[in-house]
């Protein structure tokens, strides 16, 4: 049976009748065409769906639609304000902290927790706080080069 | 063949980010699975659970009748449709039929059996559980070695030797060789099997509209598979769009032709609707290609001085069920690249191609050329070893010289350039060897397990001559300068996060003298670009590039002649975007002289309308980048675990358009190579099942499980193409594993190791420390 949720999401408020086994990346993938986080494994090993949920990084692919009823959602869409990208992801462009993209979105997500968390991290406190995110192109140097970067923005 | 290009000032050289990353770094590119469309249905697809086993029969009707199911299709639908391909020949090959979905057997556990066709994924997989197939299970076999061993049970019940082909090659005088020789050392080494795991699945859209067929997919080579797909289907070639939207990473894995491109297109056509199907992760392991499978059996001969003399190589390839598009040449490879970087006039090699209840090997990230490269890097750590020699001296005392080249190997090719004791010097000084080896002797003494690693790896690259290749070995470029003077670039190649829209963009608005927010660089869609190859074995640069510049230069003839035109003027000559007339001194720039030639009010002699060129660059070579790297590790004796203290890779790629960029495909590489070096391997049970079928089994690294990277470069250009490119993307694999294991293996050489096979698990380490280096 179907089951009414509201979700504010990139800061607006959203209402939808969604079945209850609607996986939260799907909803804002498929029901709401924000398409930014990504599918990666369905196990939440890769980090590619990560979204943050009332200020926490979430894998979107092991959170139901329903469980994020009456919260705030933000996605990879929702982080450059007013067309200025947001510090974390101008640094991943300028230090080349991505090749195919698939990842990026997800990391992105992270990192921006990362340095909310610590804005000062270092290099294994970067390598240890994107754990849970995976890529398969860079090597993760230019990654840590970005998180780097963005923490050296932020100060 | 042309000089390099070197000119002061230019974009090409530089650091410059890339135009892809702003739709990337805010979630707007579009993938696969981001296409959305009006009607669009879902497919999910039925695999076999079993590794080999009799379809009794299929049971559709419940799975059919489920609310939500449009259509159910099994092998009999698609009987009709050819078979998936395999692009590959060699003398007296075994090429099973191999159908798009299982018609009366299964071969490998993933097999295709069945299509859901339905409203939306979660109702396509419920229907799944629907179906019932009764299957008669059949003894399988996944090992390669024990496949050809006899009583083996038969992968293909008309080949009971299980054996695909065999391959012969030789040159010089190897029995000869090794008659002589002083000094004979033998060592199996395996390349296990690996997983490619880019991080976005496959994925494939599909919609037939007013007679057109259009395939979205997630693929390497959106021509060829346009092509190849046509033919499986019989759809007229020029009624097939394949459109490559942003590509989630490849490594080989998508160079490829699957039974799902066609099977979606069949799909679309039958139902009249679009429909898209996703890959899920736990299918992409079991059903998209795997790389490696190796087991090598090798000989090296020596004189006591070190001078090698002979190689000699018995190849066991694991093929898997099947050849995909690729999958009985990838081996040959290795064949071809086996001397590495050393005189070895005399070499033999023989490949058994062993069928195998698992799912095809194929490329992945080097394709042949890191088993290569790890085995020869293996045998000269165990010759150093045997003759009490430093790694180092015995690989600088067996080098090609610098003034060999092109230098003719045994194996048949011809090496375009290279210095290749210069980046094997470079590495060493920046780990300071000598002062090293002391710290490691000390760190001995001290009962620490120290290691230091070399690997000097070369690698055939940019494919390649036609004639050497199984399609067109060629690339395409399109330039055009638009009626306003900005500039699109259509490359054949395609691009899936090497950054050819950045590099390409640098060398065009170099070439005519633009800026690169004045470039464009398209690609991926068959209805748009020009016929092309596509991007894989670092070919991207290497042979895209090429013909992009070519391109440009035919274009540049028609600039000067409407500028000439326009400045009337038989004195003209164009450069910075601007053509002169050298009597007067006069200028007019590109974008009025694309602007007239366009308008068309008045035509130089002989010109047509319009500012556009087409180039197809057939390569007169392949590139042959090399390099060293060096890995310091440093053994936990307790837990077995490697920890690497310090990785230096000198990469020499030629002239390099990016740094930036390079510096990404080096790091990526590398860990890629690091992966295979430590973590991971496919591993199949005695059934056929994947163990190690999904990321939660199958170690990719992480990134505290991987080392800052020093990277850097020597430039030795290619003479193949007027970029001096050689290609960068396969460097950092192909150069990695042996330089890891040849480190671990060095740390623990005074308990009696002499070799270890990947990956070095903590497990099998802690292992061979505990039984005193006898494992």
């Amino acid at each position: 049976m179907k089951q009414t949720i509201t979700v504010t999401i990139n800061g607006k408020a959203y209402s939808h009748e969604v079945e209850p086994r609607l996986l939260l990346i799907h909803y804002l993938r498929e029901v709401l065409g924000l398409t930014g986080p990504h599918v990666g494994c369905e196990t939440s090993i890769c980090g590619a769906c990560t979204v943050a949920v009332d200020g926490r990084a979430v894998k979107s692919c092991t959170m139901f639609a329903v469980q994020a009823d009456g919260r705030q959602v933000v996605t990879i869409e929702g982080l450059a304000a007013d067309g200025a990208l947001h510090p974390v992801q101008q640094a991943f462009w300028e230090q080349h902290g991505l090749q195919c993209g698939f990842c990026t979105p997800g990391m992105i997500m992270t990192s921006r927790q990362l340095l909310e968390r610590n804005p000062s991290p270092t290099e294994a406190e970067i390598r240890h706080g994107l754990e849970g995110n995976l890529c398969r192109c860079t090597g993760y140097q230019h990654i840590v080069n970005a998180v780097k970067a963005a923490a050296q923005a932020g100060k | 063949m042309a000089t390099t290009i070197t000119k002061p000032d230019t974009l090409v050289g530089k650091r410059i980010k890339r135009k892809e990353d702003p739709r990337l770094i805010t979630g707007t590119a579009t993938y696969v699975d981001d296409i959305q469309m009006p009607g669009m249905h879902h497919a999910c697809i039925l695999r076999s659970p079993h590794a080999a086993a009799r379809i009794r029969s299929i049971n559709t009707h419940a799975a059919a009748g489920h609310p939500g199911v449009v259509a159910v299709f099994t092998g009999a639908d698609v009987a009709g449709v050819g078979p998936v391909p395999c692009g590959a020949s060699l003398p007296g090959l075994r090429v099973p039929h191999h159908s798009i979905l299982a018609k009366d057997r299964v071969y490998f556990v993933g097999h295709p059996v069945a299509v859901v066709v339905a409203r939306d994924r979660y109702i396509a997989t419920d229907a799944l559980d629907l179906i019932e197939v009764d299957y008669d299970v059949l003894p399988a076999v996944a090992d390669p070695e024990k496949a050809l061993a006899p009583g083996a049970p038969a992968v293909h019940p008309e080949w009971p030797d299980n054996i695909a082909f065999t391959y012969h090659q030789e040159g010089g005088e190897p029995d000869k060789a090794f008659a002589e020789a002083e000094v004979v050392v033998k060592q199996r080494i395996t390349s296990q099997r690996l997983i490619p795991t880019a991080m976005e699945t496959r994925g494939v859209v599909a919609e037939h509209r007013a007679g057109q067929l259009t395939i979205w997919s997630s693929t390497q080579i959106p021509h060829l598979m346009r092509t190849l797909v046509a033919m499986m289907l019989g759809v007229p070639e020029n009624l097939l769009r394949v459109v490559t939207p942003e590509v989630g990473g490849g490594f080989g894995s998508k160079l490829n032709v699957y039974a799902e491109e066609a099977l979606m297109g069949f799909v679309a056509m039958k139902i009249g609707k679009p429909v898209k199907w996703i890959e899920s992760r736990r299918e992409n392991y079991l059903c998209t290609i795997h790389g490696r499978g190796h087991v090598d059996y090798y000989e090296i001969a020596a004189r006591k001085d070190g001078t090698v003399l002979g190689l000699k190589l018995k190849l066991i390839q694991d093929l898997g069920a099947y050849h995909q598009l690729l999958t009985p040449a990838i081996p040959t490879l290795s064949v071809l690249m086996m001397p590495g970087l050393y005189r070895f006039r005399n070499v033999s090699a023989d490949i058994i191609g062993a069928f195998t209840n698992c799912v095809p090997t194929d490329a992945y990230r080097g394709a042949g050329r890191p088993e290569a490269t790890h085995g020869v890097e293996r045998m000269m750590d165990l010759l150093a070893v045997e003759l009490k020699a430093d790694p180092a001296e015995i690989r600088l005392k067996n080098f090609i010289g610098a003034d060999e080249f092109p230098y003719a190997t045994a194996t048949g090719l011809s090496y375009d350039s290279g210095d290749y004791a210069k980046p094997l010097k470079k590495a060493l000084d920046i780990v300071d060897y000598h002062h090293l080896r002391q710290e490691q002797a000390r760190a001995k003494a001290a009962g620490r397990l120290m290691g230091v690693g070399l690997s000097t790896y070369g690698e055939i690259c940019a494919f390649g001559p036609s004639p050497a290749t199984p399609a067109g070995g060629w690339e395409s470029a399109t330039v055009k300068v638009e009626p306003t003077g900005k500039v699109t670039v259509m490359t054949g190649a395609s691009p899936h996060g090497q950054g050819e829209e950045t590099t390409f963009a640098q060398i065009a608005a170099d070439e005519l003298g633009v800026t690169m927010d004045d470039v464009t660089v398209i690609h991926g869609d068959t209805a748009v670009v020009q016929y092309g190859i596509g991007t894989f074995g670092s070919r991207g640069t290497a042979v895209g590039g090429p013909a992009l510049y070519f391109a440009i230069q035919e274009l540049k003839k028609k600039i000067v002649k409407f500028g000439a035109m326009l400045l009337d003027s038989d004195d003209v000559s164009f450069s910075g975007g601007l053509c002169v007339c050298n009597k007067s001194g006069k200028t007019v720039p590109l974008a009025a002289i694309a602007g007239a030639s366009y308008r068309a009010m008045k035509l130089p002699a002989g010109e047509q309308p319009g500012m556009m060129a087409t180039y197809f660059w057939e390569p007169p070579n392949f590139a042959f980048p090399f390099g060293a790297h060096i890995a310091v590790t440093e053994i936990d004796r307790d837990t077995g675990q490697v920890a690497i203290k310090r990785y230096v890779a000198v990469d020499d790629c030629g002239k390099i358009i990016n740094p930036l960029l390079v510096d990404g495909q080096v790091h990526g590489g590398v860990v890629q190579g690091i992966g295979q070096a430590l973590y991971e391997q496919a591993v199949y049970d005695d059934n056929g099942q994947l163990l190690t079928g999904e990321l939660t089994d199958y170690a990719i690294p992480k990134a505290s499980m991987v080392p800052w990277i020093e990277s850097s470069h020597t430039e030795t250009p290619s003479p193949v193409n007027p970029l001096g490119v050689k290609g960068v993307g396969e460097a950092g694999t192909i150069g990695c594993s042996p330089a890891v294991v040849n480190s671990v293996v060095d740390a623990l050489s005074h308990l009696g190791v002499r070799h270890i096979d990947m990956p070095l698990t903590p497990e099998r380490i802690w292992k061979l420390i505990s039984a005193g280096g006898r494992a």
